[in-house]
């Protein structure tokens, strides 16, 4: 029985003129993992950005839990539950692990500046609360060892995982990753693949992402979506995909 | 022997398990500051209070508030002497207009109208940042400058918008002399710094540190950064709104409108840029520094070459003498006094 969590029906999005998404048309099924692929510059990320309202689509419609999406901006995207990491992690540099993650729960935030600055009525059992639930994720993530360190001392690989922990601890219904495995060796991508299946194992999200490794693509994900110069070229499962002329055009450039 | 319990531990043992963790270090250190710090008034001279600690205190204070908006949210200002304006001018119609409020509560008033002058000269910051948004705070200054002296109704008529003290008091106990002044100026440093602690620690403080830290990315993961910044600059005016009122009746007496210029507003930010932006106990540092250091350099310079060079010249070798002091302080540590004082405190406590 299908159950679209998200679809998107001819979208398209230029910037001044040059078409970075043309007439794009998917369906994303709660609870699969769906990754976007395609050469640098096919979309992917612009597709993203206009999926959280960092971007407005020109045309074309976005329907995510049956509700139509228009002029919706990041933090109400936010707020319905699409959850976002980034390519390059974006991390509030100056705080610790466990802040970064905090800071991930502030769309369930009930208490006012009141409360903060005197310490009373709701503040102390959110606060309990919100450290529960950062816990939690960092623990399930594996991260409790970093939990106090500074995450701009952090490596690469895991400041990308903090990324993904604040992204998680919202509990958002559709998660966006924007590379989650980007400049990762392959002992740090089977890791990162394998945070990925237990955390839509274990929560339920829905997960879209954006991914090169076509390996990683094809272990970890239900469907795979191939763009290329912002239009389709493929859609499938990833064994369909891989056989799939042209998506092999598209990727190893043979002429047809 | 039977099994050993907290009770029958023999008495070095249980300092040592017991009584030591629960009192770290800071806090026995603070618990000595407090206690100094109240018995000063007995000890110290008028000359200590009035020129010395009550100054020092009330910059820490304006140094606080300038600290919540720009070294925690982000949001740089030049607005901290509009501000310190705003407050003075409102807790001295406050006291003057309604004399039925008891002083702390005009106070605190005086400091949320200052707050809302905030909120008002927060606004571009929803859409432009940095030097920019300096620019735009600096309109507030002379904005609020020139207000003041157009509108005679602020300073209740008085001559070159002038403003005097009222009679300082708090139920009854008068707080004109200068320890009583001093007493009045450390109290509200004392409990602004404890709702500051609280404020910085909590989801307000860490929503202001991602908005400093990333803004776009605080969006996506759904911070909303407009209420964020406009908080930073409420919260940060109300405290230098409460400071100028404090520098007006606590500390000078009588002011006019040209006691919170740009000097001023410049001045506060020094203290937070050398003390540690981001950093409570770095407002304290960088006022002390920017109060305390001219003091001591004329104190060294008088005893050192008083008769020897003429009175100016000292003077222009002192102001030299800090700024090569700041220049190689900023070189040095450019995170402020308060990570210098940190890495020292790390140090000692690795050693030890």
């Amino acid at each position: 029985m299908p159950d679209p969590i998200l679809t998107l029906t001819d979208v398209s999005l230029a910037f001044k003129g040059i078409k970075a998404i043309n007439a794009l048309s998917f369906t994303v099924e709660r609870g699969e993992i769906c990754a976007l692929i395609g050469p640098n510059g096919a979309g992917k990320s612009s597709l993203l950005n206009i999926l959280n309202g960092v971007y407005r689509a020109d045309s074309g419609e976005v329907v995510f839990e049956g509700e139509r999406f228009t002029r919706i901006r990041p933090l109400q995207a936010a707020r319905r539950g699409i959850g976002r990491t980034f390519q390059h992690a974006a991390l509030f540099g100056k705080l610790s692990v466990l802040d970064n993650v905090l800071a991930g729960l502030t769309r369930h935030s009930r208490t006012t500046l009141v409360e903060h600055a005197f310490g009373v009525f709701r503040d102390a059992s959110e606060t309990a609360d919100f450290r529960d639930r950062a816990e939690a994720i960092l623990a399930f993530l594996d991260l409790s060892a970093h939990r106090d360190a500074i995450v701009s001392t952090l490596s690469y690989g895991v400041q990308k995982r903090v990324d993904l922990a604040r992204a998680l601890v919202g509990r958002p219904t559709l998660l966006l990753l924007d590379e989650p495995m980007a400049g990762m060796n392959q002992d740090e991508k089977r890791a990162m693949s394998a945070f990925i299946a237990d955390a839509r194992a274990e929560f339920g999200t829905t997960i879209v992402l954006i991914e090169h490794d076509i390996g990683v693509i094809m272990d970890l994900s239900d469907h795979v979506v191939v763009l290329d110069y912002g239009r389709k070229v493929g859609d499938g499962t990833p064994e369909a995909i891989r056989t799939d002329p042209a998506v092999i055009a598209a990727y190893l450039g043979t002429p047809h | 022997m039977p099994p050993a319990s907290a009770s029958m531990m023999p008495a070095p043992a249980f300092l040592r398990r017991v009584i030591v963790p629960i009192l770290p270090a800071r806090a026995v250190m603070l618990a000595l500051l407090v206690a100094t710090a109240l018995a000063v008034p007995a000890i110290a001279s008028d000359y200590w209070l009035n020129a010395i600690l009550i100054p020092f205190l009330i910059m820490t204070l304006a140094g606080l508030g300038l600290n919540l908006t720009m070294g925690y949210a982000g949001q740089a200002s030049l607005g901290t002497g509009a501000f310190m304006a705003a407050g003075a001018y409102a807790t001295y119609n406050l006291l003057l207009r309604v004399p039925e409020l008891p002083l702390p509560v005009s106070l605190v008033l005086g400091g949320l109208i200052a707050g809302m002058v905030g909120l008002v000269v927060g606004l571009p910051s929803l859409r432009i940042k940095g030097f920019y948004l300096v620019a735009t705070t600096l309109a507030a200054q002379f904005l609020i400058e020139w207000v003041l002296n157009q509108y005679p109704w602020f300073s209740n008529y008085a001559s070159s918008s002038t403003i005097s003290a009222p009679r300082l008091a708090i139920a009854g106990y008068d707080l004109s002399r200068p320890g009583g002044r001093y007493l009045l100026t450390l109290g509200t440093v004392v409990l602004v710094t404890a709702v500051a602690w609280r404020l910085v620690r909590s989801q307000t403080g860490r929503i202001w540190m991602a908005v400093r830290d990333m803004d776009t990315a605080a969006a996506v993961i759904g911070i909303p950064v407009v209420q964020a910044k406009l908080k930073a600059f409420f919260v940060g005016a109300t405290v230098c709104g409460i400071a100028g009122a404090l520098w007006a009746f606590a500390y000078l007496g009588t002011v006019d409108a040209r006691s919170f210029d740009l000097d001023r507003s410049f001045q506060v930010m020094f203290v937070i840029i050398i003390g540690g932006m981001g950093s409570l106990a770095g407002s304290f540092i960088g006022a002390a520094f920017i109060v305390l250091l001219p003091i001591l350099l004329s104190h060294v310079a008088g005893i050192a070459f008083g008769g020897a060079i003429d009175g100016g010249q000292l003077q222009n070798l002192q102001h030299i003498l800090f700024g090569g002091l700041i220049v190689w302080l900023l070189i040095h540590e450019p995170d402020g006094l308060s990570a210098l004082a940190s890495r020292l405190w790390r140090r000692l406590a690795a050693r030890a």
